[in-house]
């Protein structure tokens, strides 16, 4: 490749010994790490190891205890976005910076405004400039949609262009794949190695190795707060980098062992559901998960994944059909009733459902429990009792927080997810709903919650698995059903499942008739 | 013609529908001006909600910004009197007394804006609260004052005048009406309806609107394309002040010439609730102002003199309290979702903490 230009090439960004502390924790320790023009610099550590602290710092948004920023070789004070933006530095954030009720282009041109006179936006010229940039990667933009009506990739693909709108050298993005389908990831790729040609020096943040070694010129590896070691991806492999991150060795592919289905604990029949825009999105759904079994649901996001699961936990009333847990119709009942029946369910949007952020995480814990003995004493909190279940839960899970009173909100995002699932495993389920249950994790806590997933099913819970994530899906099910556009298309065995033909099967239906990936419509 | 008329007039229900219509009809060329007046105070707190909460901050002390500067806009008037004061000009009343008055109100209300934002935006104290306490130290204040004032029974500055369109206007159906109501009125009524104009085109069409809103509905996706949400939020409260203040102003120099205890008499709540109805835009604002303005009007008409007929009778038994209380059942029929849903700004009255919340 390019690397001897590279070598010979000055730092285009320099962060040198970045320290930060928070109360009770060191989430950076004298970090040091810089990225030439033209090159792409991935970033690896688990969660919680202080990546998005460090850029946080890069970008103005925290200030380091020490440690200083330099670009094209000269030290900058960077003590707000509005210093990192004039520095071009651009980002894109872990969890999206959109204002959802503005349109496309009014969200890009925010803060960069280009001016009719001293007053008045030209918006104008803000929508010819945003229809070429997105032609140049492809994309078919309509600058006057609401950001609140496009899927996650299209809003991750605004993200993009808002970033580069603002005629920045030097770019990073924080997990910018967790949300996005393989397809998505592909396109984004595209667009990364055309403006690393162009000279874009790139900072790429991901948990997802296989990406990492595709797409990066240099390695990067932090761990609780340090730099660990830097490769090239030709030096090293998956295994090496897992092993990195976590401190040890890492098993990549889950040991799904051997299932013993017992007796039918969720049936679905017919189930007809509609989502918020009153359309049928699940359009007769017959599934079966037995006692010990796993099955899992593949389908490329927005077919309907999210209404069934809300349909099955009961926080979405079905239009019509009909659903069972363990003999009993429940298509009635709450979501309180059903936990109560021993339903666990892990949400795929953590912020919206299952965590309050702004509580301490002791109160997250027993969200699903805080009126039963023993953590209510009658109408008083026993203390005691919900504080040993929060040590618990942050011991079993390795949840990384200096304590258990701290606000939730402060966790690093693959953290929280770890508290849901700490929560949502803990005792004795018939039925557990998993939503992207590794969404934004690292490698180690994916073999973990992975190992705990097939370990509940050893136990005789049915477990019903969602996730976009197709190797996931392959891994784990003991059955695999494809969704698309609101029905099962297939039931195959997990075991012996054919991957591409279920690739197929996802894209299409299997009819044939294939969907448009590339069309902006949530 | 009038055979026709009373014969609608005499079907049940249906006929009273034509007596009323009839009736307002009748009315509306003397009570249009009265109207619009009724809405000032109403509408410009209304501009002021729609300022602060559009950059997320809550500002439930409108009311007593607006006594606080009715007050301050009389008595500075009483003091520069003597010194500046002379005949009334042509040109809407104007006396230099006047305007040194009406300056000082809306600095009044500036600064009183200026101590919520501290508390609100710097202090990050509860918004409600911070709210509350400048209405009831306004009321309490301005009361005291008062007392000791006019025990002297002062000379103010005394008050604009309206402008007098030609008679003949209001005879011409509909057009003539509304240049009565836009014209037959003092400079504040007046630069309402420009106000509104410009704070509607500005809201969604200069820079200035767009970082706003944008502060208001997601700071810190704000923040991260480089805008100083304190500084938005700051510079709005003030400017939001000086529309609070302008309302207070023409109670007390426009639509009377002296300072009453208590003469805002909850329009700046009522204000809110035009904001709310108005869906925290300018031009809703008015709207909702003037729907509630033309009940009250209607309400005064009826008592001061009742239609004849079986339509006289009925709207004689429904009490006067009724039509004071209109702009609040329209509010929570609003809230309710029956004429559609009112959703604020998504960030409306949390406060901002810069370098929070990771991941
Ligand atoms: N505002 C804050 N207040 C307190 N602690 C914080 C704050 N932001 C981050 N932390 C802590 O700093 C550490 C590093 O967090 P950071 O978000 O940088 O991790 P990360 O590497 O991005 O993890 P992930 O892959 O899960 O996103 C965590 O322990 C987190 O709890
Ligand atoms: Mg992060």
């Amino acid at each position: 490749m390019t690397s001897d230009v590279q070598v010979t090439q000055a730092p285009a960004l320099e962060m040198r010994g970045i320290t930060k502390r928070y109360p009770g924790v060191l989430a950076n320790a004298g970090i040091s790490l810089d990225v030439r023009p033209g090159e792409i610099h991935a970033l690896l550590g688990e969660n919680g190891a202080g990546k998005t602290t460090l850029m946080n710092i890069l970008y103005g948004l925290a200030r380091p205890d020490a440690g200083e920023i330099l670009v094209d070789g000269t030290p900058v004070e960077i003590t707000s976005p509005h210093d990192a933006i004039a520095h071009r530095i651009s980002m894109v954030h872990q969890h999206f910076m959109l204002v959802p009720v503005l349109s496309v282009s009014d969200n890009i041109l925010l803060g960069e405004e280009p001016m009719a006179g001293p007053i008045f936006l030209d918006r104008a010229r803000a929508h010819r400039r945003i229809r070429e940039l997105g032609k140049t990667f492809g994309w078919e933009i309509d600058p006057d949609q609401r950001v609140e009506s496009l899927s996650v990739g299209w809003q991750q693909r605004v993200e993009i262009l808002k970033a580069l709108y603002r005629n920045a050298r030097i770019l990073v993005l924080d997990e910018p794949t967790a949300v996005l389908t393989p397809q998505e990831t592909k396109e984004i790729f595209a667009v990364l190695r055309r403006l690393r040609a162009e000279g874009y020096a790139i900072i790429f943040i991901s948990h997802k190795l296989h990406e990492v070694l595709e797409i990066a010129d240099r390695i990067t590896v932090i761990r609780r707060g340090k730099v660990v070691g830097s490769r090239t991806p030709a030096a090293t492999n998956e295994e090496d980098l897992a092993e990195m991150m976590v401190g040890r060795e890492v098993n990549l592919t889950a040991d799904r062992g051997t299932s013993h289905p017992g007796e039918v604990i969720l049936r679905v029949e017919q189930v007809r559901v509609k989502d918020d825009r009153r359309s049928e999105v699940v359009q007769g759904v017959d599934l079966e998960v037995r006692s010990g079994e796993i099955l899992g649901i593949a389908g490329v996001a927005g077919n309907g994944q999210d209404e069934l699961v809300e349909a099955i936990v009961g926080l979405r009333r079905p239009s019509s059909g009909r659903i069972e847990l363990a003999g009993r119709d429940v298509t009635h009942a709450g979501p309180r009733q059903r936990h109560r029946l021993g339903v666990g369910f892990v949400p795929a949007d953590r912020h919206r459902f299952g965590l309050v952020l702004s509580f301490p995480l002791t109160d997250n814990f027993i969200l699903t429990d805080y009126y039963e003995p023993p953590y209510a004493r009658g109408i008083i909190r026993n203390e005691a009792a919900i504080d040993a279940r929060a040590r618990r839960g942050i011991r079993d899970y390795d949840v990384r927080t200096p304590s258990a009173t701290v606000t939730t909100g402060t966790l690093s995002g693959g953290n929280q997810q770890k508290l849901i699932v700490a929560r949502e495993f803990d005792g004795e389920q018939r039925l557990l709903v998993l939503d992207q249950p590794t969404r934004g994790l690292d490698v180690g806590s994916i073999e973990f919650i992975h190992g705990q997933t097939i370990a509940k099913r050893d136990a005789g819970t049915a477990i019903l698995l969602v996730s976009a994530e197709l190797d996931e899906v392959l891994e784990l099910s003991d059955r695999i059903a494809v969704i698309y556009r609101g029905q099962i298309v297939a039931v195959r065995d997990g075991r012996t499942a054919d991957k591409n033909e279920i690739g197929i099967l996802m894209a299409t239906g299997g009819s044939g008739a294939s969907g448009s990936p590339s069309s902006p419509a949530a | 013609m009038d055979g026709l008329i009373q014969l609608l007039y005499s079907v049940p229900v249906l006929g009273l529908l034509f007596q009323f219509v009839g009736y307002v009809i009748e009315i509306v060329p003397r009570i249009a001006p009265i109207i619009l007046q009724n809405a000032t105070p109403i509408a410009l707190a209304a501009l002021c909600g729609v300022m602060c909460e559009r950059s997320g901050v809550v500002n439930i002390g409108i009311e007593g910004i607006m006594i606080a500067a009715a007050f301050v806009g009389w008595y500075v008037g009483v003091l520069v009197q003597p010194a500046l004061g002379g005949d009334p000009s042509a040109f809407f009343g104007v006396t230099p007394a006047l305007l040194v008055a009406l300056g000082a109100a809306l600095l009044a209300g500036m600064l009183i804006s200026l101590l919520h934002a501290w508390l609100s935006i710097t202090v990050r104290a509860d918004q409600i609260i911070s709210g509350t306490i400048i209405n009831i130290a306004a009321f309490g204040l301005t009361g005291y004052l008062n007392t000791l004032i006019s025990t002297t029974s002062p000379n103010g500055a005394g008050a604009f005048t309206r402008f007098r369109p030609p008679p003949e206007i209001a005879d011409i159906p509909v057009v003539g009406w509304i240049a009565e109501m836009l014209l037959r009125q003092g400079p504040i009524a007046m630069s309402l309806i420009v106000i509104v104009i410009v704070f509607q085109v500005l809201l969604f069409r200069s820079r200035w609107g767009l970082r706003t809103r944008a502060v208001g509905e997601h700071p810190r996706a704000a923040e991260t394309v480089g805008i100083d949400v304190i500084w938005v939020r700051y510079r709005n409260v003030v400017l939001a002040g000086a529309l609070a203040a302008l309302a207070g102003a023409y109670l007390s120099m426009e639509g009377t010439n002296s300072f009453q205890q208590g003469m805002t008499a909850g329009r700046g709540f009522i204000g809110l609730a035009a904001m709310i109805v108005g869906r925290w835009t300018p031009v809703g604002a008015l709207g909702a102002a003037l729907l509630f303005a033309s009940a009250r009007a209607l309400g005064d008409s009826i008592s001061f003199a009742r239609p004849p007929g079986e339509l006289g009778t009925l709207l004689g038994q429904l009490p006067g309290q009724f039509f004071d209380a209109l702009p609040y059942l329209v509010t929570i029929i609003v809230l309710a979702g029956l004429i559609g849903r009112s959703i604020p700004p998504a960030a409306d009255g949390q406060p901002y903490e810069r370098e929070k919340a990771a991941a």
